[in-house]
C-alpha cells in the first residue's frame, strides 16, 4: 500500500545499482523526508528509520515512456490519479501519457492540464502531445507550444500517420524542439481489419489477420523519412522480426532512432488467442514465437532501446464483447518488471540489464540526462528481489481496469516497493 | 450428461474423429425417420432450445428448426439483426438473458469468430455452433460428410476439392477439419489471394487450376460467392471468376469422368455454378438439405437426448 516518508530514512544492506554508468555503489542511501541526502559510505544519523534491502537491488524508479491514462474523457477506464498508482505500484516513478483522450492531448492548453491534475500525484507524468489536430493525421498541431507546455514528445498514438507527406513535416518541423516524433507504425490497408497475427492460427481460428507487414512496411517509410530529412523518430511497440531486422539496418548507418518493445511482445506470442481471450487482443497484435525471439535478440544487441508498457486500460464490458468487437489493448504496469525479468533472464540477460531498458534506455529515448541517487534530489527508487517467485493476479492491479492476459502467471523477479519523493509503496514500514 | 467426448458442438477441430463417425452414422438413423409418414419422434420431449440468429440464415435456421420439431423439443426463435451486433453490444446481454431463461440448448449463429466459444464459458446450456463468423460451421460440414459416406460409402481416403474463395469461409474451414481427421484427402481451389496464408499447415493441398483438381477430384464442394466481394477489387468480375473457376456444364462436358457435385447453398446460379450442373445427376445438393435435417437431429439427440441407444 501507499504511505509516507517521514524522517530519516536508510536504504541498508542492498546492492545499489546506477544503469546510466553500469556500476554497484557500495554502502547505503540516506533519505531526508524524501529527498537524497547521503549514498555511499557515511555514518547514519541515530534515530534513523531502517530499511533492511538484503538480497534486493537498489534501482532508480522505473520509467514508462507509453502509456494510456484515459484521462479526460476515458475516466471510467482509467484517470491520472489510478494509472499514476499502477505505475507506482509496479516501481515506476516516470511515465509518459499518450495524448488519445477524449478530447486528445492536441494544445498547449490540453498539455497544461495534464500537468496541472498530475501535480499532486506520488509519481512524474510528462504528456506527449498530439502529431496532429484531432489526430486525424492531416493538419499539424501547435507543437512548439505544446513542448514550451511541457510536452515531451509527439504522438498519435493508436491511430497512424497514414500520410508521408505529413510525416515528413512533423519528422522536419520537430527537428527545432529537439522531441522525438512518435508514429503508431501500422499500414492500415494492410492490417485490412485483422484482429490477430495473420499465421496459421488466425486461419484456424477463423479470425482476420493483421499480417506483420503492415508493422514493417510503416516501419521501413519512417526510418526512411528519418534518414532523408536527419530527423529523430522513435519507433513504439515494435512486434515483428521484420522490424527489428530493418531497425538494425538502418541504425548501422548511425541515424537518430529509437525503439520500444512491451514486455507483453517480448513474453507472449498468437497462442495465447486460443481460448478468444479478448485481454489478449491488443495492437500490435501477438505475433508468433520467432518475432518474439527476434525482439529480445533486439533487446540484447542495442537495435531496440528499451521496454514500454502501452498499459492501455479497457472496460470489462468492452473487454467482454465478441472477439471483434472487443477493443486492443492491455494494462501492464503492474506486471511489466515481473513479466520481462522472466523473459530476458531466462533469455540470457542479466537482470541489471533489464533494469537499465527500464530506466536509462527509456530516459535517453526521451533525451534525459537521469542523475541517479543525486544528492539533493527528491528519490525516484525502485527495490528489486531479483530472485522472488511469485504469481500474478488481480490483487496486485491498481489499475481501475483489469484487462491482462497476465493474470495467473508465474513470475520471477519483482519490484517489492518504489519511493518517489515522500512516498513510498510496497509493504508497510516497521 | 451426453455420450459425446464434449458437452457442446462448437467446432470440429476440437471434435473426435469417432465423434464424427458416431454423429453420422446417428444422422442415417434419423434419415429414415424422415421416410416416415409421421415424421416425429418423442426423444426431446421437455426440452427448451433456443435458435440465436445473430446473422440471416434461412436454410440453416429452419433445418435446425425441423430437426428440433421433429424430436419433439420446446422451441424458441430469436432473429436479430447484423447492426445491433455491430456494435458490438449482443453478446454480454446474450449470455445473461439465456442464463435467466434457463434454456437447455443454444444453437447460435453469430458474425464474430469464437462467439459460441465465449458464450460457453458463461452459460450452463448445450452450445451448438450455428456458424459463427468465418471460424466454423460444423453442422454444414457434418452434412457434407454424411452426404459423402452415403454416396460414396466411406470418408477414408475421398479426394474432396474445396472451390470458391476459402479465406472467408467457415464451411471450408469446418470441412478441413472434418474431413482430414475422417481420412479423406482435401484440395483447395480458388483464386490465390482467397487462400489463407500457411493453410497447408493444416494438412491440405493448394491448386489453382480448376481443370486439374477436376481430373483430381472425387467430389467438388462449391461455395457460394459473396455478391459483396464482386466489384469491389477483390474478384474482378463474375465473367473472369466464372472464366477461372465456375463450374460451369461446358467444362465439366470436357473432362470425361464422373464427379460429385455439392453445393453448401445458396446458389449464385450462372456465377460459380451452372444451373444445369445444380440440377444435373452428378449434383447432390438436395441429398444435402435432406441430411442436414438428419444430422441435426442427429446433433440435438446425442448432445441432449437420453443415453440409450436410438430406438428409431
Amino acid at each position: 500500500m501507499i504511505s509516507t516518508l517521514k524522517g530519516s530514512i536508510l536504504l541498508e544492506n542492498g546492492t545499489i545499482y546506477d544503469p546510466c554508468n553500469n556500476k554497484i555503489i557500495k554502502g547505503a542511501i540516506l533519505l531526508q523526508n524524501g529527498i537524497i541526502k547521503e549514498v555511499g559510505k557515511f555514518t547514519p544519523p541515530k534515530n534513523v528509520k531502517r530499511i533492511n534491502c538484503q538480497g534486493k537491488i537498489v534501482a532508480p524508479g522505473l520509467i514508462d515512456i507509453h502509456a494510456h491514462f484515459r484521462e479526460p474523457g476515458r475516466e471510467d477506464k482509467e484517470t491520472l490519479a489510478t494509472g499514476a498508482l499502477a505505475a507506482f505500484s509496479g516501481g515506476f516513478t516516470r511515465v509518459c501519457v499518450m495524448p488519445n483522450t477524449n478530447p486528445p492531448l492536441d494544445s498547449p492548453e490540453s498539455i497544461r492540464f495534464i500537468l496541472e491534475k498530475a501535480a499532486d500525484l506520488p509519481i512524474h507524468i510528462f504528456p506527449i502531445g498530439a502529431i496532429t489536430q484531432r489526430q486525424e493525421g492531416l493538419e499539424l498541431t501547435e507543437i512548439g507550444e505544446m513542448v514550451q507546455a511541457g510536452a515531451v514528445a509527439i504522438s498519435d498514438d493508436g491511430l497512424p500517420v497514414q500520410n508521408g507527406q505529413v510525416m515528413r513535416y512533423a519528422v522536419e518541423y520537430a527537428q527545432k524542439f529537439k522531441i522525438p516524433v512518435i508514429n503508431h507504425a501500422e499500414d492500415t490497408y494492410l492490417s485490412n481489419g485483422g484482429v490477430m497475427n495473420e499465421s496459421a492460427l488466425s486461419t484456424q481460428f477463423g479470425l482476420p489477420g493483421n499480417p506483420d507487414i503492415s508493422e514493417s512496411v510503416m516501419v521501413h517509410r519512417d526510418l526512411e523519412i528519418a534518414e532523408f530529412t536527419n530527423g529523430r523518430i522513435h519507433i513504439p511497440h515494435v512486434s515483428t522480426a521484420r522490424s527489428v531486422h530493418l531497425i538494425r539496418q538502418y541504425k548501422k548507418k548511425g541515424l537518430n532512432i529509437t525503439a520500444e518493445v512491451t514486455p507483453h511482445h517480448l513474453g507472449l506470442s498468437e497462442n495465447t488467442l486460443s481460448q478468444f481471450d479478448t485481454n489478449a487482443k491488443v495492437a500490435p497484435p501477438l505475433r508468433t514465437d520467432k518475432d518474439r525471439k527476434a525482439l529480445i535478440d533486439g533487446l540484447m544487441d542495442g537495435t531496440i532501446d528499451c521496454i514500454a508498457t502501452d498499459h492501455a486500460p479497457h472496460t470489462i464490458e468492452e473487454k467482454e464483447m465478441d472477439f471483434i468487437h472487443a477493443p486492443c489493448g492491455m494494462i501492464g504496469l503492474e506486471s511489466a518488471f515481473g513479466l520481462a525479468h522472466t523473459v530476458l533472464v531466462e533469455a540470457g540477460a542479466k537482470t541489471e540489464q533489464v533494469i537499465q531498458w527500464m530506466t536509462d534506455g527509456a530516459a535517453r529515448v526521451m533525451g534525459w540526462e537521469l542523475n541517479p541517487f543525486g544528492i539533493g534530489c527528491p528519490a525516484e527508487i525502485s527495490i528489486i528481489d531479483p530472485k522472488e517467485k511469485w504469481q500474478f493476479t488481480e490483487s496486485h492491479i491498481q489499475s481501475r481496469s483489469r484487462n491482462s492476459p497476465m493474470v495467473g502467471m508465474a513470475f520471477k523477479g519483482r519490484v517489492v516497493s518504489t519511493i518517489s519523493g515522500k512516498y513510498f509503496f510496497g509493504k508497510q514500514l516497521d | 450428461m451426453s455420450i459425446l467426448k464434449n458437452k457442446h458442438l462448437i467446432g470440429l477441430e476440437h471434435t473426435p474423429a469417432d465423434d464424427i463417425q458416431l454423429l453420422i452414422d446417428t444422422g442415417f438413423t434419423f434419415r429414415e425417420v424422415l421416410d416416415r409418414p409421421i415424421k416425429k419422434v418423442p426423444s426431446l420431449i421437455g426440452k427448451n432450445i433456443v435458435n440465436l440468429f445473430f446473422e440471416n440464415s434461412t436454410r440453416t435456421r429452419i433445418s435446425f428448426e425441423l430437426a428440433e420439431k421433429r424430436l419433439s423439443a420446446e422451441v424458441t426463435n430469436f432473429s436479430s439483426s447484423s447492426s445491433s451486433v455491430n456494435k458490438g453490444e449482443g453478446l454480454k446481454d446474450t449470455i445473461q438473458n439465456i442464463h435467466a431463461m434457463k434454456m437447455d440448448c443454444v444453437v447460435m449463429r453469430h458474425p464474430s469468430s469464437g462467439a459460441c466459444f465465449q458464450l460457453s464459458k458463461y452459460v450452463d446450456s448445450v452450445i451448438i455452433n450455428a456458424g459463427d463468423g468465418m471460424h466454423e460451421h460444423p453442422t454444414q460440414a457434418l452434412l457434407d460428410m454424411m452426404s459423402l459416406q452415403e454416396r460414396f460409402g466411406k470418408l477414408r481416403g475421398l479426394k474432396i476439392a474445396i472451390l470458391g474463395d476459402i479465406s472467408h469461409s467457415r464451411v471450408a474451414l469446418s470441412n478441413i477439419f472434418g474431413l482430414k481427421k475422417m481420412g479423406a484427402k482435401v484440395l483447395l481451389c480458388g483464386p490465390p489471394h482467397l487462400i489463407p496464408r500457411d493453410i497447408e499447415k493444416l494438412g491440405v493441398e493448394i491448386n489453382s487450376d480448376i481443370d486439374e483438381v477436376i481430373e483430381w477430384a472425387d467430389a467438388l464442394n462449391v461455395l457460394r460467392i459473396q455478391r459483396e466481394r464482386m466489384g469491389v477489387g477483390i474478384i474482378p468480375s463474375i465473367r473472369e471468376y466464372r472464366n477461372y473457376f465456375g463450374i460451369t456444364q461446358e467444362r465439366l462436358s470436357r473432362h470425361k469422368k464422373e464427379i460429385i457435385i455439392m453445393h453448401p447453398g445458396p446458389m449464385n446460379r450462372g456465377v460459380e455454378i451452372d444451373s444445369s450442373i445444380a440440377d444435373g445427376k452428378q449434383a447432390i445438393i438436395l441429398d444435402q438439405v435432406l441430411n442436414g435435417v438428419a444430422v441435426r437431429m442427429s446433433i440435438l439427440y446425442l448432445l441432449l437426448g437420453p443415453e440409450e441407444e436410438v430406438n428409431a
